[in-house]
């Protein structure tokens, strides 16, 4: 075994890319107002999303993952510091972002077909390629036998497919998935992260996935973010050396164990905090 | 599928049972007439034409007032939802509503509006139009907060997002507030018409009581009951498929 199949200890953020990240946050911090006090969410935050990059976060339950997201995504806007998309400053949700939300966000009164298609309508796309995309990322989705039917009558797993398609659709350049698979069983995460990595091969795009499973993470990713608990910092970054054109069966792997039992290190103190101090 | 037979078999039953105990006079001819009569007397009335006018002027001031509630609860809901501060002094108000018995307030309508259909229309909008507010409230309250982001990243326009997500999500709900004022209008309507009015359904039921015209008394509150019966079986259709696709 090279030293090259051992998960790499990184420097802490910042990373100094020689590339422009295609997303890039400095400094971030959240604070929400609460009726009485404030609550210090998020931060501060470094990231360097470099442009094709499959980049994952865990961390603590809200640690402010989400928090980090809504603001990559231009949903709100940081407290302090900086973040920008390629190249420029993020304001509002910037052209070339899609999201796939924590919750089910399909919508309940349109079909599933007219549920993907719904973004490209918006953008005023020609019927026919609209069509044709739909179709591809239905099929891509193994949504096809229920093209017809409506939210009520899928499971969570299949909702949060609609919403998948729903985004792919749009050939987003970004693309932030917030623990979409966390209504799935296992095997079928498994699965699924296989569809997205093959999605990411086809389309080149930057992936940033936020998880609490360690093996999605650990399998998934060129490079995996830990955060702290709240207010969630990066404490490690893990960089997993994987081929572009891995697929589950990593899992099986040597190398795939140091990468988990690395995240998990981490992570297990930061669980245990939340422990003691649930106790406490 | 057995509830719903169950359902008809109990009622046809007790229709046969009034009719039977019409029949052998157990209940005189003076207090009810036999469910077949009021079958042919309803017949018997719209075939001749002698109440056409009242049950046009029942039914279009129920249309009327059903359609003025929907459309002024909805825009109140929407102004009260949008200020906060508002909603959070009259919402008290809104809830012990339907303690006031809204009809004892006839005298001042009758003052502003003169005996005749406004006054009644006003009664029955003054009736229905607060559940009407308060179901537009509660589904602008349950339209998801992530629905409203999901047009956000489609970067839809405040309208757009108001038409297009928020409108149908919140449909079901607002869907409850239409059905509670056509329930409401039936009942402000028929109701003021027997003490505020010389025309309408209500008022030619108590008219043929007074004159101890059964046949006629009994043959209008049929056509109330089915007409009553088939507008909420339409409307309970069209609410199950809309809370079939209701899943949060
Ligand atoms: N709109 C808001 N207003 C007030 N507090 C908020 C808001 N959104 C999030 N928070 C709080 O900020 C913190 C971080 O929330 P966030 O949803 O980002 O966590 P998370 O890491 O995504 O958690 P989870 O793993 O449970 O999804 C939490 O304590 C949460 O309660
Ligand atoms: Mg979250």
């Amino acid at each position: 075994m090279s030293a090259a199949l051992g998960a790499k200890v990184v420097p802490l953020a910042p990373q100094t890319a020689t590339a422009p990240a295609h997303a890039r946050l400095r400094g971030v911090t959240r604070v929400f107002d609460l009726p009485k006090s404030t609550l210090h969410a998020l931060g501060p935050v470094d990231l360097d999303l470099a442009k094709g990059e499959f980049f994952s976060v865990v961390g603590p339950s809200g640690c402010g993952k989400s928090t980090l997201l809504d603001i990559l995504a231009g949903l709100s806007a940081p407290q302090s510091g900086t973040a920008e998309f390629e190249g420029k400053p993020i304001q509002g949700v910037p052209d070339g972002v899609g999201v796939v939300f924590q919750e089910d966000a399909s919508f309940p009164w349109l079909n599933v077909r007219d549920n993907v298609a719904f973004g490209l309508r918006r953008a005023g796309m020609d019927p026919a390629e609209i069509n044709r995309r739909v179709d591809y990322a239905v099929g891509f989705m193994g949504l096809k036998d229920f093209a017809a039917s409506y939210p009520a009558q899928l499971s969570g797993g299949m909702r949060q497919r609609v919403c998948i398609a729903r985004t792919l659709v749009m050939q987003p350049r970004l693309i932030l998935l917030d623990e979409p698979f966390g209504a799935l069983d296992q095997q079928t995460r498994l699965l699924m992260g296989d569809e997205l990595l093959r999605l990411w091969r086809e389309t080149s795009a930057t992936i940033l996935l936020i998880t609490h499973a360690l093996d999605e993470a650990a399998m998934l990713s060129d490079r995996v973010g830990v955060m702290s608990t709240r207010p969630g910092t990066f404490i490690d970054f893990v960089e997993t050396g994987w081929e572009r054109d891995r697929d589950s069966r990593v899992v099986s792997t040597p190398h795939f164990g140091d990468i988990t039992a690395r995240l998990w290190e981490k992570l297990r103190i930061e669980a245990l905090k939340i422990m003691s101090a649930g106790k406490g | 599928m057995s509830e719903k037979l169950l359902r008809v078999i109990v009622v046809v039953a007790m229709i046969l049972l009034v009719e039977l105990l019409c029949r052998i006079g157990v209940i005189p001819r003076m207090v009810m007439i036999a469910p077949s009569d009021m079958v042919v007397e309803l017949g018997k009335i719209l075939a001749s034409g002698q109440f056409s006018a009242d049950i046009r002027i029942t039914f279009t001031n129920i249309a009327i007032s059903t359609v003025l509630s929907v459309l002024l609860g909805f825009v109140a809901g929407v102004i009260i939802y949008s200020l906060p501060s508002l909603r959070d002094a009259i919402e008290p108000l809104l809830a012990s509503y339907y303690a006031v018995p809204t009809f004892v307030f006839y005298p001042i309508f009758i003052t502003l509006f003169g005996v005749g259909s406004a006054s009644i229309i006003a009664i029955a909008v003054l009736l229905a139009v607060v559940s009407m507010v308060t179901a537009t409230l509660n589904g602008l309250d349950r339209i998801p907060r992530v629905l409203r982001k999901t047009g956000q990243i489609y970067r839809m326009s405040r309208v757009k997002t108001a038409l297009l997500i928020e409108l149908p999500a919140a449909t079901p709900y607002l869907f409850t507030g239409v059905k509670l004022s056509v329930a409401y209008s039936f009942i402000g309507v028929i109701a003021s018409e027997f003490i505020l009015s010389g025309a309408g359904v209500g008022y030619a039921i108590a008219y043929a009581y007074n004159l101890f015209e059964n046949g006629h008394m009994y043959a209008l509150m049929l056509l109330v009951l089915i007409v009553v019966t088939v507008v909420n079986t339409f409307l309970n259709v069209i609410d199950r498929r809309l809370q079939a696709r209701r899943q949060r």
